[in-house]
């Protein structure tokens, strides 16, 4: 190596730590500006997931701004972060965007469940809201266990319900399904295994044979799987898979294997257009619940008009605008922005800046009833809710879509899950586990 | 100039077999060690403390482990992810299960744990060698981290599988700031380090670089080709373990088995393999560069492009650039960072003059 290539070295070296060093120097910020930390995960297999999420969130931000001027005249900012879909990599953005100058982050939301375990106990002592919004750590439904996390788009063990209450529909009545097999086909991972506790419950209840098989990640190889799911004639799959390359893989596979794709039902993190495309015709069929319904609703017209009319949209692709991952990051970005309306007006801080403690007591306030979702332009997108102090679910309700070759069709409306005091009581149950095993004392709920 | 060594003479035995002979090298490390241990505790920001410093620390200790295996003893192995996993599991365990044990005895012990299982999937290195090795390695791997996925008693039954590191306590202080958590893991590190960094020069080291160079040279001068390799496994897996336990109680806090995938083995294989193999200090400078080098590219971007450019496209060019200068490193400097600082410092010791 030649001196100058060495010396080459030193300053690029150079420059390059001064570029980070001005990075993470601390800007100054004007005061009535609300920060919002984004850990966006746009590479990787699991880009199409955050993209459109991640799209939808940044959209609907600057669409406040540039509609109402923010929220009653609080500027909404915001830092982006890559995760690359990854629990150390999450850990660090947490970090890194934890404080922006003299701000901090009130709300994380890292669509992806080993995201949200690597930083859900940092959350309370950091004063920082969890919103798990249709994934994450069930049991943080309680809300006495878990102040600080929140599942308003409902969570797996309501959504596996739902999907097993729709077999029940399909099949004539949870009578008809003694002695049918349900397999759990899953990735290896805390998001594959999260459903498993509120399902062998609910089998075992029905005289359902329930068999898991877990595919270890990235999910690309499911031969050997649906050969035994072939082998084990399984009348029904619940899919958990991650990533579209793993979604589209068990489509392609479960037609070489000959099992009929209206017998599988995809968790609503497959159940994206990005996800069944790839699979061609074979996709045609394929069942999926959904917490946010595509389409052009009235809002995602506006935001069309107003941030695309401007030239500032978020997505590379503005076909995708109205597909299900962005319609599900717009819904997101919803409750964040009602949260913070909620947290201005409980805590009387109307144009100032509020802090985690605040915005918490706004999401925990949220009630997001269908007039106020009509008022939003996003009447039918998503269920209705309402948040309490021990409540931290939203709505317990999915819808179940189909997918005809190229774009979904509504097949139900809104379902509840079948016995929605069972699932409470298994979530009480995991939580006050969670509680004795890490001594914390329940709050007060009254 | 600046690294002259005119003028330094030993005078007795233990001084030209201490670790740093040069007086230049012995002021930098206790400027680092100071910086280290004083400085940065008082004045780096919690994010780089918990977000860089921590991480960084861990990850070199494994790599370190990994180099003592691949480096020195020349056992191409893929399984480190898979002891770290072992360390880390058994610590938790230890600590759930064994009431009052301390701390470092329980990082202590995670170590030894991993270090038995480290022996038990060391031993086909007695029978094959080079890649196919590799290959062999890779059962542990997959096989630790299935182990822990399948068997309940591991995560104590949780029903996501998830274990949450209960929080650490020396000597009845709580280690839970950002500065106290990198404190613990600077004297681990440091520690080990020392200790590896005299393993590797002393005879334990030159028996595992016979071995590497040529096992059947080292056997027939009468090397015990299994007691080298085993130690090499059983120690380059303590550190691995170690190194786990630390990742969990100091970094992530809450883990499942798949945070310990192929893909991190994969990673600390090319931190080894850019820092340099067969050093010490190319396990920190190579997890420097593998861990650190995406975030702060990452940070650059988002500062000198903001929100002009798009995130997809900035997300991607990140990758791209991480690429290219991991070939561009192997290209110009195939055997590492390590040896790139050792060419600086022989420049430095004739600057100004060319030879």
């Amino acid at each position: 190596m030649s001196d100058k290539a060495i010396r080459g070295l030193i300053v690029r070296g150079l420059i390059a730590a001064g570029i980070v060093l001005s990075a993470a120097a601390p800007s100054a910020v004007m005061a009535q500006e609300q920060y919002f930390g984004i850990p966006s995960s746009r590479v990787g297999p699991f880009s199409a997931m955050g993209t459109g999420y991640y799209g939808g969130i940044i959209d609907y931000l600057n669409y406040v701004n540039i509609k109402f001027g923010g929220v009653n005249g609080v500027k909404l900012t915001w830092e982006e972060c890559e995760t690359e879909y990854n629990a150390a990599r999450t850990v660090e953005c947490y970090q890194r965007l934890l404080t922006k100058g003299d701000q901090k982050m009130v709300v994380f939301d890292t669509l992806g469940t080993p995201g949200a375990y690597a930083v859900i106990g940092r959350m309370e002592p950091d004063n920082v809201v969890l919103a798990q919004y249709g994934y994450g750590r069930t049991d943080a439904a309680d809300g006495t266990v878990w102040p600080w996390v929140f599942n308003a788009a409902g969570h797996y063990w309501g959504q596996v319900a739902v999907q097993l209450s729709f077999m029940a529909q399909q099949e004539g009545g949870i009578e008809k399904m003694k002695g049918k097999t349900v397999v759990h086909l899953h990735i290896d991972s805390a998001f594959g295994r999260e459903p498993l506790p509120a399902m062998r419950e609910i089998t075992k209840q029905w005289g359902i044979k329930l068999i898991e098989i877990a595919v270890p990640p990235p999910g690309l190889e499911q031969q050997s799987q649906w050969l035994q799911i072939r082998r084990e004639k399984a009348d029904w799959v619940t899919f958990w898979g991650a990533g579209s390359g793993m979604n589209s893989t068990a489509i392609t596979n479960a037609a070489r294997v000959g099992f009929p794709r209206n017998r599988m039902v995809y968790v609503s993190f497959g159940g994206a257009e990005e996800d069944m495309v790839p699979a061609g015709d074979a996709a045609k069929g394929t069942y999926v619940t959904a917490n946010a319904i595509p389409g052009k609703f009235p809002l995602i017209q506006d935001i069309e008009k107003v941030v695309y009319g401007a030239g500032k949209g978020n997505m590379q692709n503005p076909e995708r605008v109205g597909t299900v991952y962005y319609n599900r990051g717009v819904g997101a970005a919803v409750t964040w922005v009602e949260a913070l309306k909620n947290a201005q007006r409980i805590h009387k801080k109307a144009g100032k800046t509020v802090t985690g403690p605040e915005f918490r007591d706004g999401y925990e306030a949220l009630d997001l009833t269908d007039a106020k979702l009509k008022e939003i332009g996003i009447q039918g997108m998503s269920a209705p809710f309402k948040m309490s102090c021990s409540k931290h679910d939203g709505s317990e309700r999915f819808r179940v879509m189909q997918w005809d070759g190229s774009k979904f069709a509504l097949v139900t409306d809104w379902m509840p899950a079948p016995d929605p005091v069972f699932i409470r009581k298994l979530i009480e149950e995991s939580a006050a586990k969670f509680a004795a095993e890490n001594k914390v004392t329940p709050r007060k709920c009254t | 100039m600046f690294y002259r060594e005119a003028g330094q003479y030993s005078t007795s035995y233990g001084q030209d077999r201490q670790l740093l002979t040069l007086r230049q090298d012995r002021l930098g490390m206790i400027v680092l060690l100071a910086v280290g241990f004083v400085g940065l505790p008082l004045f780096a920001s919690d994010y780089w403390l918990s977000a860089i410093l921590i991480p960084w620390l861990v990850l070199a200790l494994v790599a370190l482990g990994q180099n003592i295996l691949m480096g020195y003893a020349g056992q191409l192995s893929l399984g480190s992810a898979g002891f770290m996993a072992a360390g880390a599991f058994a610590c938790y365990n230890l600590m759930l299960r064994v009431p009052g044990i301390p701390f470092p005895v329980a990082v202590l012990l995670s170590g030894l744990i991993a270090a038995v299982v480290g022996i038990v999937f060391g031993l086909p290195s007695l029978r094959i060698r080079g890649l196919y090795l590799a290959v062999a390695t890779l059962a542990s791997q997959f096989f630790i981290v299935w182990a822990l996925d399948k068997f309940g008693w591991f995560k104590n039954y949780d029903t996501s599988g998830i274990i949450n590191a209960q929080t650490i306590v020396i000597f009845g202080q709580t280690m839970s700031t950002p500065s106290q958590k990198y404190l613990v893991v600077l004297v681990i590190v440091g520690v080990l380090t020392l200790l590896a960094a005299n393993m590797a020069r002393g005879s334990t080291g030159r028996s595992w670089r016979a071995v590497r160079d040529m096992d059947v040279a080292a056997e027939a001068m009468g090397m015990s080709l299994l007691r080298t390799k085993l130690q090499a496994f059983a120690i380059s897996s303590f550190y691995c373990g170690v190194g786990g336990a630390l990742f969990l109680f100091a970094y992530l806090q809450t883990a499942e088995p798949a945070a310990f995938s192929i893909e991190l083995s994969f990673r600390i294989l090319f931190m080894v393999i850019i820092g340099g193999l067969g050093t010490i200090l190319g396990a920190f400078l190579g997890s420097g560069f593998i861990l650190l080098l995406p975030i702060f590219l990452n940070m650059g971007f988002h500062a000198i492009l903001g929100k002009n450019v798009d995130a997809t496209i900035a997300s991607a060019l990140e990758q791209v650039i991480f690429g290219v200068l991991i070939i561009i490193f192997l290209i110009f400097e195939p055997l590492g960072l390590a040896r790139l600082w050792q060419v600086t410092k022989e420049r430095l010791r004739l600057w100004p003059f060319k030879y």
